[in-house]
Parts: C-alpha cells; structure tokens; sequence
C-alpha cells in the first residue's frame, strides 16, 4: 500500500511543483501590483503591521519552498486522520446544508470576503487546499480525469465572478447609502462596436482557441469502451452539464425531473421579466435593492443547479452510490437505501392494515378508483402544496408582493417558487424517512 | 429578377434546402433488419440451481435466467435487463445479491422487485415455458408486469 503511494507520488511529483511554482509567481506579481499602486496595512500582528506586500512576499516564499519539495516527491499531505474525517462528513446531506450555510454567510459577510486582500488569501487557500487533496491518489483519479478537469475550473471560475459580482454590489450599495449614483452610471462611456468591441472579440477567440489547442493537445478526450446496448459503464454519467439533471432523477420519476421540472425551468426563466416589478439593479450591481430575486436566484442557480454538478462529477460513484472525496470508488460498497411510498408509510405503517387493492376481476374504472384512493393521501398532499400554500403565502409572507403584482403574475411567481422548492424538500424526504414517491402510481407510470 | 445572380444564388438555396430536407428524411428510415420478436431456447430446467441468476443471455438476447422463490415458490422466469426508470441496463451483484443500476442508484431483489433507489417498478419478466424436447424457451414478444399483477400468469414462470 505505502509503495503504491510512493509511486503514484513520483507520477505527479513535477506537475504538483511546477503547481507551487505557478503559486508563487501569482502572489509574487500580486505583490509587485501592491507596490505599485500602493502599500497598505492589512493587520498587526503583535505590535508588527502586516502589509499587503510583505503578506503576498511571504505567501510567494511558502510556495517557492514547497515547490522543490513537491518535486522531490515528498509534497506535503493531508493527514489521514483529516481525510477520513472529511470522507466521513461528506453525504448528500452534509454537502446540502453545508453549501446552503456558505451561501448564507457569503450573504451576511459580503463586506468583508468582498475585500480584495481577504479574497486573495481565500484563493490562495482554496489552491493550496487543492495542492494537498491531490496528493491522495483516490481524490486525484477523480478529479484529474480529463473529462473532470474543466470542471475543476470552472469551479473556481465560478468563484472568480461570483466574486466579481458581490464585490462591485458592494461598492454600488455602500455608494447608494451614501447619495452617489453606481459606479456603472459614473464609468458610462460609450464605446464604438467597431473597432473596440469586435476586435476585443476577436482576440478573445484567438486567445480562446490557442488554449483549446493546447488544452487538446496536453490532455487527450477520453475514450470509452464502445457502446454496448447491454452493457451500460458504471457508473453512467451524463455530460458534466447534466449532471444535475441527473442528480434530480435519482429523486423524482423520469417524466417530471426529466421532462416537466426542465420544461418548467426554462419557461420560468423566461417569465422572469414579466414577473419582475422592481426596477432596481437595471444596469448595474446591487444586492440591496434586489434581496428577494438576488436569494432566489443564487438558491436555484448555486444551490440546485451548480452543487448537484459537483455532486454528480465528483462524489457519485460506482452504482450511483455517494462516495467521499477521498473514498476509493469500491463498487461494490453497500450502502441500505431500502424507499417506502408515502402510500404504503400511511396505509402500512399509520393505519397498520394492507394497501387498498381492487377485487380481482374488477373492471378497470374500479381499478382506478382503487387506486386513487390508495394514493389519497399523496394527492391530496401535492394539490394542498399547489393549490392551498399560495393563497395563504399571499396573505402572510408575500404580502406585499401580492398587492404589487396582482393575482395572476402572483399565482405564476407562487407557484415557479413551490415547483423550485419540490426538488430539494424530496431529497431532503428521501434521506430522511427513505422516501420514494408521494404519488405512486406504477400502474399508469405515473409517479410523482 | 429570375436570371439575375441574386435569383440564381437564392435557385441554389433552395435546391441544396430540398436535398437536405430529403436527406434528413431518408435518417428516419434507417437500414436495420427489424427482427421479429424472438423466441429462444435457453436450455433444461435442470440447468438453472435454485437461487442462482444465470447471466450468459445477457449480452445476447437482454435477459436474465432466474431461479427463485417468489411468494414461497420457487419459479424460474426470465427477466428482462433494462431499468424500470430510465432504461439503463442494472447489473447483478452476486455478493450483494441484488440488482443495482449504475445510472441512478436503482436496486432490485434477486426477484426483481424494486427495493431502493427511484425505479417505480419491478423488472419485467418475460414469457417462459417448456418446449417440446424438455429445454425452456423464453419468448420476447411478451412481457408481464408485477404492478400489474400479470406475476401470477402462468406464462410468467416455470416450476418444475
Ligand atoms: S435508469 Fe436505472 S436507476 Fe435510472
């Protein structure tokens, strides 16, 4: 095991330091721009004053060091106490809450993360994090599958403009608090679309395309075994941007998490500006003016769309079994996942007797009654959730967006909303009480 | 107009508009052989232990030989090997005894009833029955549906 280790180490030992090595250099240059346009004092440390450029100094000279060592093949590592501690933690449901708890404290700390020392030194140790999670063979067989790769950077990607956003939002708000117009209607000098747009365009794709060339190149498109009609690869997974609607089909039946809930998706997006009566935030950033959109919107676009892509590439392994980033994908790990309806919890377990069942021989109107009153309970649930919870939201929390939007474009907001909510109250069901469909109906396959 | 470089231009549009249409219509008839639904031997009842999942029809005809008990009698049925959920093909698990399916997570009892994971129904069994030199036959141009209570049916399954 340990001489295993010892060569996977040497397999990644020179692109792990050349890593450190791009590390450096970025908090080098980061601090060459500090002295530059100015020095400032960050914190004090014991009657010594920390400035940005000593800290980016010192954060340049830690990764200079580490980079011989990691080329010499002994890189630091994470104690396999953390990992299994992180392995562990790691599970649908952590990840949820957990992403959800970030989201909020992003949220309430906006002024403080926003800060461009404080976001330098989150990034330099979200990379420096990375260095070390490599070094575990598991985690790296995972993440540094070419198909995985991309996804790696958009990830941080997706920090950087999350980033950008919040921070200008920021600057736009306290501005807004202070009387001043945002920084959008200060800076708005129009610029011609030729040249300056498209020839910035341009470069950009010639840019764009040199790095796809290369990118090609350095790491080869994977080939997989060729299909087989019998043999479906384990685990199967769709292209990394449907990864989240395949995390939704592990929890609903395919004609809803499949066909409707996208449908719905996309006509929701597009009744957006229809929906949308406040008219601050047009042109510019800003969280302020815009709470309710700004958390709906980062709760269905971070949370249910961009979390279940991470949890889709990264930690859903063999037999679509959750699996910690650094858990070797042993496909034969069992996991009891037995899934009750809600029909057979109500008539099984509540009122302890059989599930409701036509007579044999019965005609098929029969039948169907049998089986609508079988699934009673889960109908009767589902149309109290869309048809009951708008009106009373009406008169409760969305008060005043009711009287604002009046009751057809509330109907249409109330109920894009509950739709939204449907996907994570029924995971949250299924991990709780093992929940597999409210409505169940194989008969007519309709299950929901 | 006609005759001009612009009407000639636009001719050839229109031409080479009409090849593809034709072209895309010719996609939907591909050349494939349209089998009929097949029947197939599989061999004697004797063959298949009781508790076992024979799976060296799988690749060929998409079917699994079970032997097992159901409701308290031991059956041999013929399953078919797609997913109740979105159609991949499950795998059986001989240490875990179930079917599991890689694509989201479904399992399946050894007999097919659906356990864990999203799929809403059983697997569905094909018609089995003996043939006239005493080997089992599996006919694919039937299939029966547990939720459907067509499990009962003696076609379903074969007891010795
Ligand atoms: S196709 Fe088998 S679980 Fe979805």
């Amino acid at each position: 095991m340990h001489g295993n280790h010892e060569v996977f180490l040497s397999r990644i030992q020179m692109g792990l330091g050349f890593y450190y090595l791009i590390l450096c250099i970025l908090n080098w240059s980061a601090a060459l721009m500090a002295w530059r346009s100015g020095i400032r004092p960050l914190f004090k440390l014991g009657g010594l004053t920390v400035s940005n450029l000593a800290l980016w100094m010192l954060l340049g000279a830690w990764f200079l060091i580490l980079a011989p060592i990691a080329m010499m093949g002994s890189p630091p590592e994470l104690p396999e106490a953390v990992k299994h501690l992180i392995n562990s933690l790691s599970g649908p449901v952590t990840l949820t809450v957990g992403s959800l708890a970030g989201m909020a404290f992003l949220f309430l700390f906006r002024n403080w993360w926003t800060k461009p020392a404080v976001a330098w030194v989150l990034l330099n140790l979200a990379m420096f994090g990375m260095g070390l999670a490599v070094t575990d063979a598991n985690f790296f067989e995972i993440v540094g599958k070419p198909d995985n790769v991309p996804i790696v950077g958009l990830v941080f990607l997706l920090g950087f403009f999350t980033w950008v956003a919040t921070y200008r939002a920021v600057i736009n708000d306290d501005r807004r608090r202070q009387g001043l117009p945002p920084m959008e209607k200060v800076d708005d000098e129009k610029v011609l679309v030729w040249p300056d747009l498209v020839y910035t365009e341009m470069i950009c794709m010639v840019a764009v395309t040199a790095l796809m060339l290369v990118w090609a190149l350095a790491l080869p498109a994977p080939l997989e075994e060729p299909a087989s009609s019998v043999k479906t690869p384990n685990p199967s997974k769709a292209p990394w941007y449907f990864l989240g609607l395949q995390e939704m089909l592990v929890y609903y039946d395919p004609w809803y998490a499949g066909v409707v809930l996208p449908s719905i998706v996309v006509f929701g997006l597009m009744a957006i500006p229809f929906l949308d009566f406040n008219k601050g935030g047009n042109g510019y950033y800003t969280i302020e003016e815009r709470k309710f959109s700004y958390i709906v919107f980062q709760i269905g676009f971070f949370e249910l769309w961009i979390v279940l892509i991470i949890l889709g590439t990264f930690l859903r392994g063999p037999n679509w079994n959750f699996f910690g980033p650094f858990e070797y994908w042993d496909a034969h790990k069992v996991l009891a996942q037995n899934n009750v309806d809600l029909s057979q919890y109500f008539w099984g377990g509540l009122l302890e007797r059989g599930m409701p069942k036509a007579p044999a021989g019965s005609s098929a109107g029969t039948e169907i009654l049998y089986i609508l009153w079988r699934e009673s309970p889960g109908i009767i649930l589902t149309l109290g959730y869309l048809l009951l919870l708008p009106p009373i939201m009406a008169v409760t929390v969305f008060r005043s967006f009711y009287a604002k939007m009046g009751l057809v474009r509330y109907m249409l907001m109330a109920n894009l909303l509950l739709l939204m909510a449907s996907l994570p109250l029924k995971m949250v069901l299924r991990w709780t009480v093992n929940l597999k469909y409210i409505i169940s109906i194989p008969e007519y396959f309709l299950n929901f | 107009m006609f005759g001009s470089m612009l009407g000639l231009g636009y001719t050839c549009l229109a031409a080479a508009g009409g090849l593809w249409t034709l072209g895309l219509a010719r996609f939907m008839f591909p050349n494939i052989l349209t089998e009929p639904p097949s029947r197939f031997k599989v061999g004697f009842p004797s063959d298949f232990a009781l508790g076992k999942v024979e799976e060296k029809f799988k690749a060929q005809f998409g079917v699994w030989i079970v032997n097992t008990e159901y409701n308290g009698q031991p059956e041999i049925c013929a399953i078919r090997t797609v997913c109740t959920h979105l159609g991949c093909t499950p795998n059986w698990l001989e240490a875990e005894q179930k079917f599991k399916c890689p694509c989201h997570g479904s399992g399946f009892y050894k007999d097919g009833i659906n356990f864990e994971g999203p799929a809403p129904r059983p697997l569905e069994r094909y018609a089995i029955s003996l043939a006239d030199d005493g080997q089992l036959e599996v006919d694919k141009s039937k299939l029966f549906f547990e939720e459907m209570g067509q499990w009962v049916d003696p076609q379903s399954f074969y007891t010795g």
